[in-house]
């Protein structure tokens, strides 16, 4: 995998990750040109677009698009198997998880999908071994930190801005 | 900003932490750009203090910010403060941020290394964890120069989490520095065994990843990874496996052979959709890789497309698609397959989804055939006319060209047919292909003569209805098809019934709203018509109306003469000129088709470049002074008349004072000089001459000896042209006889062969006319050259590909030592470099196949490398390797593919699969390469054993093994051995023997990995 990117349905970019060394101008230009392109695709059209010489994958949950780009021999259902094995991880370790959970703690998005993928490549299939270790290295964090629970700061703005709160996973499967 | 406020005490400074910079960002929509600018003015006030909680809080928020697409760079050091916190709070953000911020040309980020590699070594393993995660996004070259030796400890950590994360950075550390590959495969390959699931699925991972790039090198792990796939329940895994022997097969088909049972097993039994389409992609490249020797695979065949036929009947748009893919894949090999299935890609052409209807369309292309070409054709065009975006219009109108054009007309019976479907395209309004159908149209009037005079009548009507296409010419593209029919209907206007309505309708002055370029071919082609005309009505002996067709022209050209092309003008002077000799009662009409006359042939597209150049003949120089007044507009046409004729409708009208035609015009008389017709033939500048009492005359005079060269070979073509008429007709005879031949055939080389054959049908009566024919035999040749050039660089990169790996044979031991530091770099670089030498000298002699002298000197470099490395340490062994493994061949360019794996796998292949086959592998290179773990003690003694067990058998060359192996080679793969490089050392004797006793070992540690991959299943 080359690289992956979460971004909203109004095309804001909530994610990034990049698997592949590329200058900043380079990952803009990517990205906007892929949210672009996802964007103004229908509903009703497939997951697989050809990009470049690229292979763009992507799966839409409730407001939230997630793109990958793989290379031209890469397997595309495996591929979105990833998308959606991560979508379960997130909404595992944050509880149902939404647009919202991913936007105020971004970091934990991050953490997560390190744990998840390495380098581009899957390194545990294991959804549990995953959580554990995210779990682990939490517990590893001071205490400050965990002066924020993530659930309170979401719950709050989530119902004062009633911006999009539908669980990511009303979609899945 | 509020919250700034509120800012005093240090507790309160964390209030703005990450959550309120964002839900600051998202309150101030209308001025984020200030609003972010006042917090990155804050962040940079944090990052100040000396509170790391407080600077890891300001690069948390900037790892946002750098998200957003604010510029962070400023901040790298600060990251890297935060970075080397000793708490993993703080570590976990500085890294976090470094991996979204650091790239290669962050400067300071040679700073971590020191800090990275103390990470690395930490006692507790999210530190690590968490620096090796950061480390696959930044890594550089210098990173992974100096860290590769740490983090190849790290694959033998004691914590499955670590030795995983470990393994998959491995395969970042190997693109940026290529010379850790071969010290470190060795263990790599050991971790394909790891008792850890995760472990072990990592491992294929990289090695998949690396095998995909350059396959020949991972050949001697087949057996391996076919044990592995064999036994594997993980799907992860498996496909990575499957997707690795879809690389393999095609350099070595007999594992193909071998593939397609278990393959075609997991087809049948497996519910994972990813895993099946894997599968299905694998087998497709083994049927390719087969295709040339196998032909009883069609159960596999059948099966591939059974289930793609199921994937593209479901429901999910994804399938369909992937389907469709695949389906393309296969169609390339086993055509026929594919076609039965016609009603079914047809039927997604009516899908909503446009990426699966133009998958559709890719597929057609490949599905058309003699009978069915029209058909498909007719679905297309219903598909053209519902089509709703003109994008898809217009995919569809290139793709209804492509399939009618494939492979030279190959599918055309009824040329008239194509004609009318042209036509029919012209229709379409705002399509941006009007040259495209253009160019077929010129391309099928001029090559195939039998279709001329319906083509004439068609583009007659276009003419006449060119208002139809010119609604609106600015955006449409389609009136680039008036260029077309102006030109036939003028140069094949002896076919026209009416010509003078042509000539009409062609001098409309709506016509003066196209483009230049056509106008000037309207113009051209109207005074080939008035020819005709002339020529008709003087034939008639109406003086009378031939004078009214003149008049006709004088009248209605000057509306061209704003023009920026310059032929109205120049033809306008020349009908004056007409006129006045008509005036005088002259007959003109002989003289003026004169102008045209000349069968204008297909020329191939290189022929012009293969023109040889006069000695003398300065092509830069400038004949007449430049022009200056003709540049604005000479681009577009320029493109047509490039693709189209280049040649004809230029030389036909030499009057233009273009450079390029002058210069073309000087070497065609060059020619003609040397030409024995051009004396013979030249009547019509005598004749021209007799009438030169006139002023006038003397300027057109220059221009009468210009068109000459077009005379000579006209009258050689006026005999020839009757000789064509019939030649056509027996052309069209064996044109049939030659189709109904190819049917009959349908061999594998049908398509090349008839391709030829029918373009020798097309073209042929136009080569045997051809200015060209001289030039075409030169013309083969050197455009054989010019397709060289641009192969070239891939010829080089095909090279380069395997280079990489000698190259790193050079290089592991000069940079192995700073990160190792035990070996005095320059004996061995010295040594290495002259190896390398040998080596590639070795390889030309592979290719003069003087194998046997090399494969001695690679046995002594064996044995001389097993002595080394036994007694040496882990150091040594990772220094040395590279050199003598340089030194084996290109082929086994791993240190850990010695020979004796070739012939195992040679063996493996050609041989039912013992499972305790594929180990010795695993085991042999491990003495050599890892002798710091307990247990390789054990098998460095056991290999020495083994080695001398290879002596002897070394001695004992021709038995057992051999015998065993012969047998079966004999068998099997003798035809195939000389294809495959890796097979060529097929006689090396090493015996397999030594690796059965290590097997019997490691069986059990592999019966456990592959008993708890059962237990994590997928």
């Amino acid at each position: 995998m080359q690289f992956m990117l979460l971004f909203s349905r109004q095309g804001k970019l909530r994610l990034q990750k990049w698997y592949v060394p590329l200058s900043d101008k380079e990952k803009k230009k990517i990205t906007r040109e892929l949210v672009q392109t996802v964007l103004a695709r229908k509903p009703k059209m497939c997951s697989f677009l050809e990009w470049r010489d690229l292979k763009i994958v992507y799966k839409r949950y409730a407001s939230l698009y997630f793109c990958c780009a793989i290379e031209d021999q890469d397997n595309e259902l495996i591929t979105l198997e990833i998308i959606h094995r991560y979508v379960e991880l997130l909404d595992k370790y944050f509880g149902s998880v939404c647009e919202l959970d991913i936007i105020f703690n971004f970091e934990k998005a991050y953490f997560i999908l390190d744990e998840f993928l390495l380098g581009g490549e899957a390194q545990e299939t294991s959804k549990k071994n995953v959580l554990k270790a995210i779990e682990q290295a939490d517990l590893l964090q001071e205490v400050r930190y965990g002066e924020f629970p993530h659930r309170c700061t979401l719950a709050s703005s989530a119902s004062v801005r009633g911006t999009p709160t539908t669980s990511l996973v009303l979609t899945l499967s | 900003m509020a919250l700034k406020m509120v800012k005093g005490s240090i507790d309160r400074m964390f209030d703005k932490n990450l959550q309120d910079l964002v839900r600051g960002i998202r309150n101030h929509k209308e001025d984020e750009a200030k609003f972010i600018s006042a917090c990155i003015d804050e962040i940079k006030h944090e990052l100040k203090q000396d509170n790391i909680a407080v600077k890891a809080n300001a690069v948390c928020k900037l790892t946002y910010l750098q998200m957003l697409g604010y510029d962070v760079s400023w901040a790298a050091f600060n990251i890297i403060e935060v970075m080397s916190s000793s708490k993993f709070t703080f570590k976990r953000i500085g890294y976090l941020a470094a991996s979204q911020c650091f790239h290669e040309g962050t400067d300071v980020i040679m700073l971590t290394t020191n800090q990275i590699r103390k990470d690395l070594s930490s006692p507790n393993q999210y530190d690590t964890g968490v620096a090796l995660t950061g480390l696959s996004c930044f890594v550089t070259p210098d990173l992974a120069r100096d860290l590769a030796n740490d983090i190849m400890t790290l694959m033998s950590h004691t914590k499955p989490y670590i030795r995983k994360k470990a393994v998959l950075i491995m395969y970042k550390v190997f693109l940026k520095y290529p010379e850790s590959l071969r010290p470190a495969f060795p263990r790599l390959k050991e971790k394909l065994e790891d008792p850890d699931p995760g472990v072990q699925s990592a491992a294929v991972n990289v090695i998949c990843e690396l095998a995909r790039r350059n396959p020949k090198n991972y050949l001697s792990l087949a057996p391996l990874f076919f044990k592995l796939m064999t036994s594997s329940t993980n799907n992860w895994v498996l496909i990575k496996i499957i997707k690795l022997f879809g690389a393999l097969t095609p350099l070595e088909p007999r594992l193909g052979k071998k593939l397609i049972e278990p393959l075609t097993n997991l087809i049948h039994s497996t519910s994972a959709m990813s895993l099946l389409y894997e599968c299905v992609n694998t087998v497709i490249a083994v049927l390719i890789s087969l295709s040339s020797g196998m032909p009883n695979h069609s159960a596999s065949i059948q099966l591939c497309v059974q289930k793609l036929r199921i994937l593209i009947e479901d429901s999910d748009q994804n399938l369909k698609y992937l389907g469709l893919l695949a389906m393309s894949k296969i169609l390339k090999t086993h055509p026929k397959s594919v076609q039965s299935h016609k009603d079914l890609i047809l039927q997604c052409l009516d899908d909503k989804d446009e990426s699966i209807r133009l998958r559709a369309l890719d597929l057609l292309y490949g599905m058309v055939s003699k009978k069915n070409l029209m058909e498909i054709v007719k679905k297309l065009m219903i598909h053209v006319d519902k089509a709703e975006g003109t994008t898809y219009r217009d995919e569809l109108l290139t793709k209804i060209i492509d399939i009618c054009s494939q492979s030279n007309y190959q599918y055309i019976t009824n040329f008239e047919w194509y004609i009318s479907i042209l036509v029919e395209l012209t229709r379409l309004e705002g399509t941006r292909h009007g040259h495209l159908i253009a160019s077929q149209m010129l391309d099928v009037a001029i090559r195939v003569k039998a279709i001329r005079s319906f083509a004439v009548s068609q583009m007659a009507m276009l003419l006449d209805n060119a208002h139809l296409l010119t609604g609106n010419t600015q955006r449409n593209g389609i009136c680039e098809v008036l260029y077309a029919a102006a030109w036939i209907c003028g140069e094949f206007s002896e076919h026209l019934e009416e010509p003078m309505q042509t000539l009409e309708a062609m001098l409309r002055p709506k016509v003066t709203t196209l483009p230049g370029h056509i106008q000037a071919v309207y113009v051209q082609n109207a005074v080939k018509l008035f020819a005709t005309v002339l020529a008709r009505q003087e034939g008639a002996g109406d003086r009378q109306a031939a004078q009214e067709t003149t008049e006709l022209l004088i009248e209605k050209l000057p509306q061209f003469v704003q023009s920026s092309d310059l032929e109205a003008s120049c033809i306008l002077q020349l009908i004056k000129y007409i006129q006045k000799l008509q005036a005088k009662e002259v007959s003109v009409s002989e003289e003026v088709s004169a102008l045209f006359a000349g069968e204008l042939n297909p020329v191939a597209p290189k022929a012009q470049k293969k023109v040889p150049i006069p000695d003398g003949l300065d092509l830069d120089s400038w004949i007449n002074k430049p022009l200056r007044e003709i540049e604005s507009e000479d681009e577009k046409p320029r493109a047509v008349f490039q693709v189209e004729e280049p040649q004809h409708s230029r030389p036909r009208v030499p009057e233009i004072d273009e450079k390029e035609l002058a210069k073309r015009r000087e070497v065609r008389k060059q020619e003609q000089a040397s030409n024995p017709f051009y004396i013979k033939s030249s009547p019509s500048p005598q004749k021209e001459t007799a009438n030169v009492d006139h002023i006038p005359v003397v300027q057109i005079d220059l221009t009468v000896p210009l068109k000459v060269p077009g005379m000579p070979m006209s009258e050689q073509y006026v005999k020839l042209e009757e000789d064509r008429r019939q030649k056509q007709k027996q052309d069209k005879k064996k044109d049939k006889k030659k189709k109904k031949e190819k049917e009959k055939k349908r061999g594998k080389g049908r398509r090349l062969d008839s391709a030829h054959t029918e373009s020798e049908e097309d073209i042929a009566p136009a080569q045997s006319v051809d200015i060209m024919t001289e030039e075409m035999p030169e013309n083969a040749l050197p455009s054989d050259e010019d397709d060289k050039d641009p192969n070239d660089p891939y010829r080089a990169l095909d090279i380069d590909l395997d280079k990489p790996m000698v190259d790193s044979d050079k290089l592991p031991v000069q940079t192995h030592r700073p990160t190792e530091g035990l070996k005095s770099p320059d004996p061995v670089a010295g040594v290495e470099e002259q190896d390398e030498k040998k080596s590639s000298k070795k390889i030309k002699k592979d290719k003069e196949r003087k194998d046997k002298e090399r494969k001695k000197s690679k046995e002594e470099k064996k044995k001389k490398k097993h002595r080394k490395s036994t007694p040496g340490e882990e150091e040594e062994g990772q220094v040395e390797k590279p050199a003598p493994a340089a030194a084996e061949s290109k082929i086994t360019a791993l240190p850990t593919a010695p020979p004796t794996e070739d012939f195992d796998l040679d063996f493996w292949l050609s041989s039912a699969p013992v499972p305790s086959q594929s180990q010795p592998e695993l085991v042999d290179p491990a003495p050599s390469s890892e002798p710091e773990e307990p247990k390789d003690e054990e098998e460095r003694e056991e290999s020495k054993s083994s080695k001398h067990k290879k002596q002897q058998h070394r001695k004992e060359k021709e038995e057992k093994s051999k015998k065993k192996k012969k047998k079966k080679h004999q068998d099997e793969g003798k035809a195939k051995s000389v294809q495959n490089g890796t097979l060529e050392e097929e006689e090396e004797p090493l015996p397999p023997m030594t690796n059965y006793s290590l097997l019997a070992e490691n069986s059990d540690i592999k019966m456990v990995s592959t008993g708890q991959q059962g237990a994590r299943m997928v």
